[in-house]
């Protein structure tokens, strides 16, 4: 029985590694579709700023109480996570609760810890569903929060809220059993398990052997197929956020990058210096599809987790208007997905006739950002919605000249007169004289 | 008013403290005009040696950058450092948010290196060392003011109190909006907006955050940015309130306290 036990473990686990593993390898490449982009400067402050805003989650605090909910089920997570390793050692040597022996009362202390964070998890959870589903914040039901990703959020809640309850049905189980049957280690009590304990105390031992191996095949099962589902949700900000964080932009928010092969034209073009064209293919000036953005725009929109705090900061958004900063993030994870899925059947990938503009992002909702950095703001793990609008603006202004008509007139107007406006540059200096 | 260029300075040899980078909207549009030479009589009575480049003055290339147009920004931006360069400018003020961080952040890569502050910050620098005073608050005494912060001083460059503490010299009755700070809301205009129309809505950005300025009761919205002059003055009329809601800039609330 108990090989019989190992033997399934050693295939689940196996399972879900190898599927974990093709869904890392996956993603690697989908984010290396984008330009490479060396970040190597200021490894303090980008350390500091993984251990603030990622680690510290200071970001996430500006709104007290979902931060305060989250972070339990943070906290949760990580902690949890040392009883998954007790999980994964038992299956594997067939062994029960092998800390226990080895940790003595401070294994009773650490289980009560694991159970206190599985009940905030589930309430935080508990609270966070009917957040969205009866209370309907407005920000999970705008314009982009289909059926999938509304899906997505629920299954995610759903699945932590049932995970955590498994765990103390198996515990309380678990103290049951240790008083009729050896192989049960003694854990000494559980306090918030123990309530449940009336629920299975006239059960036959049998019955709550099963009962308790369900319990922790369930749990076990559950955490690995969760590993899996995550790699496919917008879940994955629980690793990516570290790495976004890392790799966020350090400049003030105002600060636009520079096109340097931008530079080397303007700078023959003025013939301020002769300047040798670098081989290669030039590419595109800003960004039509996935692969003319910086690897580290993409890894940001795997790092999303559709929260939409930018979009209800968004005042384009908020005045009805097309733009979400969410939906920028989503449609560039998106069209990843799209170009990922076909390169994985020997498809046409990028060359599938689509792209991230127009079929996924339309002129007009870029049209609409007023760059006024809300969106990058308050995005709690340093997203930066705002270097793509960027980029899909630069395509369609110098490889499309497709501007909006107004703004073509302004691009002239400098041109001819070095302001927006059409005044003459002659009359640049009369408001000194002027009686106005 | 004096307003030395920086041509007929360096004709005589000499080189100012600081180059008041007036930008398009200070130059040419009425309203911003008056902030212009409200900001020039400050700096002429604390005897400040400046200079403005006049005619030689041309767009930063801050709305050709944000609306994608790469080439026209960079041709503008080269052309003004060789100005500036070529003058020898050390340190820059200017009115506007767009110009400030266009010239403080973006010129540096492309070759022009200048202290660059915002009139903000210069009239606090002003106040502190007590070059700038005033008895007893002055003719805003009392009053209700709320700021309105523009987006590319505040989010853009984290410069969100050296307006606030110009506005204290006034003894006035500072108001927050709900939306202030780091979460203070767009007046509609920056990223190009300012020189087209809005796409498709249910309402305007300036109306809504013109909203925000009235809910504080507050009679006086001061501004630090031409471009929310605009959007705020139009909010403002869209809502019939120019009778008794006033929109001005820092400086023009500073010159008027002073009398000058």
């Amino acid at each position: 029985m108990h090989y019989l036990q190992q033997i399934l473990f050693v295939i689940t686990l196996g399972v879900a590694s190898y599927l974990i593993r093709n869904r890392v390898v996956r993603i690697k490449s989908n984010i290396n579709l984008g330009k490479s982009n060396e970040i190597k400067d200021r490894s303090s402050d980008r350390l500091k700023n993984l251990l603030l805003i990622a680690f510290g989650q200071k970001k996430m605090f500006k709104r007290f109480i979902p931060a305060l909910l989250h972070f339990f089920i943070y906290v949760g997570f990580i902690v949890i996570n040392i009883e998954v390793l007790e999980f994964v050692i038992d299956g594997l040597l067939g062994t029960h609760r092998i800390f226990a022996p080895f940790l003595g009362g401070f294994y009773n202390a650490l289980m009560n810890i694991f159970e206190v964070l599985a009940l905030a998890v589930l309430l935080a959870c508990v609270f966070f569903l009917i957040r969205r589903n009866v209370l309907k914040l407005p920000r999970f039901w705008s314009a982009e929060m289909t059926s999938w990703p509304r899906l997505d959020a629920n299954l995610i809640l759903i699945t932590e809220i049932v995970l955590m309850a498994a765990i103390l049905t198996m515990n309380a189980n678990d103290q049951i059993l240790q008083t009729r049957d050896d192989h049960y280690v003694a854990t000494g009590s559980l306090f918030l398990s123990s309530f449940l304990i009336p629920l299975f105390t006239n059960l036959d031992t049998s019955l709550l052997i099963v009962i308790e191996r369900f319990a922790w095949w369930f749990h076990i099962i559950g955490i690995l197929a969760f590993a899996v589902y995550v790699t496919y949700s917008k879940h994955l900000h629980i690793f990516l956020a570290f790495p976004n964080t890392y790799f966020a932009n350090l400049k003030p928010k105002g600060h636009i990058n520079n096109m340097p092969v931008v530079t080397r034209e303007v700078k023959s073009m003025l013939g301020l210096e002769t300047v040798e064209t670098p081989s290669g293919e030039p590419g595109r000036f800003g960004a039509k599809d996935i692969n003319d953005l910086s690897w580290n725009n993409l890894m940001a929109a795997y790092s999303c987790t559709e929260c939409g705090r930018c979009t209800s900061e968004c005042p384009a958004n908020l005045t009805g208007k097309k733009l979400s900063p969410r939906k920028i993030m989503m449609d560039t994870r998106d069209r990843m997905e799209e170009v990922g899925r076909s390169l994985e059947k020997g498809g046409p990938g990028l060359n599938d006739g689509k792209t991230l503009l127009n079929d996924y992002i339309t002129k007009e909702e870029i049209n609409g950002c007023t760059s006024c950095n809300a969106c990058v703001e308050a995005c709690p793990v340093m997203i930066n919605p705002l270097e793509i609008i960027l980029e899909l603006r630069r395509f369609v202004a110098m490889e499309e000249s497709g501007s909006p008509a107004q703004w073509n007139l302004m691009f002239q107007n400098i041109e001819t007169s070095f302001a927006p406006w059409k005044f003459s540059s002659a009359d640049r200096f009369n408001w000194a004289s002027d009686n106005k | 008013m004096t307003v030395p260029t920086m041509a007929e300075m360096a004709a005589k040899g000499e080189s100012p403290e600081i180059l008041f980078w007036v930008g398009c909207a200070g130059s040419f549009d009425d309203r911003a005009k008056r902030v212009t030479k409200a900001f020039v009589k400050i700096l002429n009575a604390v005897n400040i040696k400046f200079a403005v480049l006049g005619t030689e003055e041309a767009c930063t290339g801050d709305p050709a950058r944000r609306a994608g147009n790469e080439f026209l920004f960079q041709m503008q931006a080269m052309s003004n450092i060789q100005i500036l360069n070529g003058y020898g400018i050390k340190k820059i003020v200017t009115a506007c948010p767009h110009c400030f961080n266009t010239l403080k952040n973006e010129y540096p890569e492309l070759g022009g290196n200048y202290e660059v502050i915002h009139h903000a910050t210069l009239l606090q620098q002003l106040i502190n060392d007590g070059k700038i005073k005033l008895k007893d608050g002055g003719v805003f005494k009392g009053k209700k003011i709320t700021y309105h912060d523009s987006c590319y001083l505040g989010r853009a460059n984290d410069i969100y109190e050296a307006p606030r503490e110009v506005l204290q010299i006034l003894d006035a009755d500072l108001v927050e909006m709900k939306r202030c700070r780091s979460t203070g809301l767009c007046c509609g205009a920056g990223g190009a907006q300012m020189f087209k129309e809005p796409e498709n809505g249910n309402k305007d950005i300036n109306v809504m955050r013109t909203e925000d300025a009235l809910a504080t009761g507050a009679t006086t919205v001061a501004v630090a940015c031409p471009f929310c002059m605009t959007m705020i003055t139009d909010g403002v009329k869209n809502k019939e309130k120019e009778a008794e809601v006033k929109v001005k800039d820092l400086a023009e609330l500073i010159a008027e306290a002073q009398g000058l």
